[in-house]
């Protein structure tokens, strides 16, 4: 379980509170106007952005201060590959971060890969790529990272209607393998019905506690009904 | 957590340490200057007139080169023709020159035999004078013209194209542009140009030494030379050392609350489209063109034509001195590299200007100074003399150091904005980051910086003078004795010589650099 705990962020003039827990295995979708947040509280429980109060736990345990040693795999709105890197050491970060592999290790790169539907790409590099490939590589790299906790940020907004429903199919998929916890941030509604059972609304300076997804939308409370705009 | 306070120790260890380097090179140098000039008789007349010479010429280069470079630069944003983008990067050639090679074209140009003079002795006046005051005032323009017309350069091509759009709307005539555009960028990048090249005059030493001298021509630099090269009178030489730093440093703090112009910078690849400049505009911005055109590609061809026919058959001497440079200058590139790298990640990690200013001391300091105090600290120890290579390789890192520093902090820090917390995420730290993520992203700008570290220490003429023995020379050493020796022919093709390494060596490095690099 995930639980922030009293968590306080102050960055200048900006507040955000966050007072919840995250049953294990949910899949949650962080919605809310932009500015309000949504990714700096990833950026926090992710470890980036340090919290003037409050504490973040996993299973009851503070996490540790190192974004790497947190049991989180993390994909970014952009830059989640490196551009001198191929696709396959790309994902074999997510295994050995000095990319020294053993041969068994190459073996799960690969399948890695042949998992999210690109064997023989693996030497290209990310600008030979499309960008739903890009996102293929990076939830390979998830895969491969096996963490409990997952967070995404806007990982596909650049993707088109297709494309970006592909990917959610795909990352649903991978999540039910992996067993994983999931917070997505995203400001499509209709992809918090896609892929999350449940929602937590980032809006006025707080992170408020997570509520099931058909729910909410059913009966908007007022700072999801001005940001639906109905 | 453990892991993350290792490597913020590694960075800091080694960043403190080149920065250490760096202070003791500097500073450390100077005290030990200053130590040294307590028990010396103050200065005579001949020193106050290097003083003033030094200021004056400093003074008169920086003026001339920044008011020549107004008309160029504005001709060059409103003209579009072909060759313009060769042009503007040959601007950027004098950085990377050899100073002594550029004199040597300037006498084949300038003195009396040269092809100016022959002229006017034909048209019945007087030769120029190349030595003294005008030959250091048009060797300083030579080199400063070029990065004057670059810096008034980038601040024409700030200016929005719509603004001169509207202008045109408006039916503003050249002198309405003039003020109401032209004039408000000029007072804000013109000082910062003139502080800028004011800056480096003053430290100006094998131009005088090759083209000033007497008591009338002697900068400060080149009257430590003379009393430590001559007279041995050391107390001498770290009084004017203390001077030098002084006025060097003075001229910096003013410099750096001007604010810089970014000299570097790309983009200078496009002319800005301009509807006001038709007729004998266009006359004008032609000659201004090509008259600078001619006043810095005239001087490098003579050094073609000239050196050409003798370049297979250079004394042995000269191939030798050539060898040395070489490994001077690579020697040279990895103390760069060795000093930038370090400093650079600290100031990032930090994020801390201080790390940074640390790190430009050596602009205030000159080479010099550097080498005064490096003879203060080895003479007791060691025979100063036989070290004249090393000595020459290290401070020459000292002076490329800045320049390095500027191109690779903006990039480190563009690469930690972008992927730090990828690479944070994925746990790579200390040597992994270096050799995954720093290295191969950072080869652009370090080619780039190796490149000119590589080339500057090539064609540097200055602590090898006051160390350097008979046996062992650089070849700008070589060259420049070459000169004083009359034997122009050799002097030719030695600095014809020299020009194609320093070239090569910029240009391999900066190449290297670019082959298979990920954009």
């Amino acid at each position: 379980m995930l639980t922030l705990e009293k968590a306080r962020i102050v960055m200048d003039d900006f507040r955000l509170s966050a007072d919840l827990s995250v049953p294990k295995g949910a899949r949650v979708a962080v919605l809310g106007p932009s500015g309000a947040g949504k990714s700096t509280l990833l950026s926090a429980i992710a470890g980036f952005v340090p919290l003037s109060s409050g504490r973040v736990l996993w299973d009851g345990a503070e996490m540790p201060t190192m974004p790497s040693n947190r049991p989180i795999s993390m994909v970014f709105q952009d830059n989640n590959l490196f551009p001198h890197m191929t696709a396959f050491e790309n994902v074999a970060l997510g295994l050995r971060a000095n990319l020294r592999l053993s041969g068994a290790e190459r073996e799960r790169v690969t399948g890695a890969l042949a998992r999210v539907g690109l064997d023989g790409l693996s030497d290209r590099k990310p600008a030979q790529l499309s960008g739903g490939q890009i996102a293929r590589i990076a939830l390979a790299r998830v895969l491969l990272r096996d963490r409990p906790l997952l967070l995404l940020d806007e990982p596909f907004g650049a993707l088109g209607p297709a494309l970006k429903g592909e990917m959610l199919a795909l990352l649903g998929e991978l999540v039910t393998e992996t067993h994983a916890t999931l917070l997505m941030v995203t400001h499509a509604p209709e992809d918090a019905r896609v892929i999350a059972d449940q929602v937590v609304l980032v809006a006025d300076g707080v992170a408020q506690p997570p509520v099931p997804t058909s729910e909410i939308f059913d009966n908007p409370p007022d700072a999801l009904r001005d940001y639906l705009g109905k | 957590m453990a892991g993350r306070r290792v490597e913020i120790t590694r960075t800091t260890v080694f960043g403190a340490l080149a920065l250490a380097v760096v202070a003791c090179l500097t500073l450390g140098t100077l005290i030990s200057v200053g130590l040294r000039a307590e028990n010396t008789g103050g200065f005579g007349p001949s020193d106050w007139a290097a003083i003033r010479f030094t200021l004056w010429q400093a003074t008169l280069s920086g003026g001339i080169s920044v008011i020549l470079a107004i008309p160029v630069a504005r001709a060059l944003a409103r003209r579009n023709f072909p060759g313009r983008g060769a042009l503007v990067t040959l601007l950027g050639a004098p950085f990377i020159l050899p100073v002594i090679v550029a004199v040597l074209g300037l006498l084949a140009v300038f003195g009396r035999n040269g092809i100016v003079s022959q002229s006017l002795i034909w048209a019945g006046l007087e030769p120029v004078h190349i030595y003294g005051l005008h030959g250091v005032i048009i060797a300083h323009v030579f080199f400063n013209l070029p990065l004057a017309t670059r810096l008034i350069l980038q601040g024409w091509l700030s200016i929005p194209a719509e603004r001169f759009r509207l202008a045109a709307s408006l039916g503003f005539k050249p002198g309405d542009i003039a003020r109401a555009l032209e004039r408000p960028m000029l007072r804000e990048v013109v000082p910062g140009a003139f502080l800028v090249i004011f800056l480096i005059c003053l430290t100006s030493f094998a131009v005088a030494l090759a083209l000033g001298g007497g008591p009338r021509a002697t900068t400060v630099e080149l009257a430590i030379y003379q009393a430590f090269r001559f007279d041995f009178d050391l107390g001498k030489a770290a009084l004017l050392a203390l001077v030098q730093f002084a006025m060097g440093a003075g001229a910096a703090l003013v410099a750096f609350r001007v604010a810089m112009p970014g000299g570097m910078g790309a983009g200078l690849d496009r002319a800005v489209t301009r509807w006001d400049s038709g007729g004998w505009l266009v006359v004008q911005d032609v000659i201004c063109i090509t008259v600078a055109a001619a006043f810095l590609i005239l001087p490098l061809a003579m050094i073609v034509i000239d050196g050409a026919p003798g370049l297979f058959n250079l004394p042995m001497p000269v191939l030798w001195a050539a060898l040395w440079s070489v490994l001077v200058a690579l020697a040279s590139v990895a103390l760069t590299l060795t000093l930038a790298l370090p400093i650079a990640a600290l100031a990032v990690r930090r994020g801390s200007r201080i790390v940074e200013g640390v790190g430009y001391l050596t602009i205030a300091a000159s080479p010099l100074v550097i080498g005064t105090g490096l003879f203060i600290v080895i003479f007791p120890i060691a025979d100063p003399f036989a070290l004249a290579l090393p000595v020459t390789a290290l401070v020459n890192a000292a002076m490329s150091l800045p320049f390095a520093l500027r191109t690779l902090v903006p990039a480190l820090a563009g690469i930690e904005t972008h992927f730090g917390p990828l690479a944070d995420q994925m746990g790579l730290h200390g040597m992994a980051r270096l050799r995954l993520l720093w290295l191969p992203r950072l080869r652009r700008p370090l080619g780039f910086a190796a490149g000119l570290a590589g080339a500057l220490s090539m064609g540097d003429l200055g602590v090898i003078a006051m160390f350097a023995d008979p046996e062992v020379a650089t070849l700008p050493l070589q060259l420049y004795r070459l000169m004083g020796a009359y034997r122009m022919g050799d002097a030719a093709s030695a600095a014809l010589l020299l020009l194609a390494l320093s070239l090569a060596m910029f240009w391999l490095f900066d190449k290297g650099g670019r082959v298979d690099a990920d954009a």
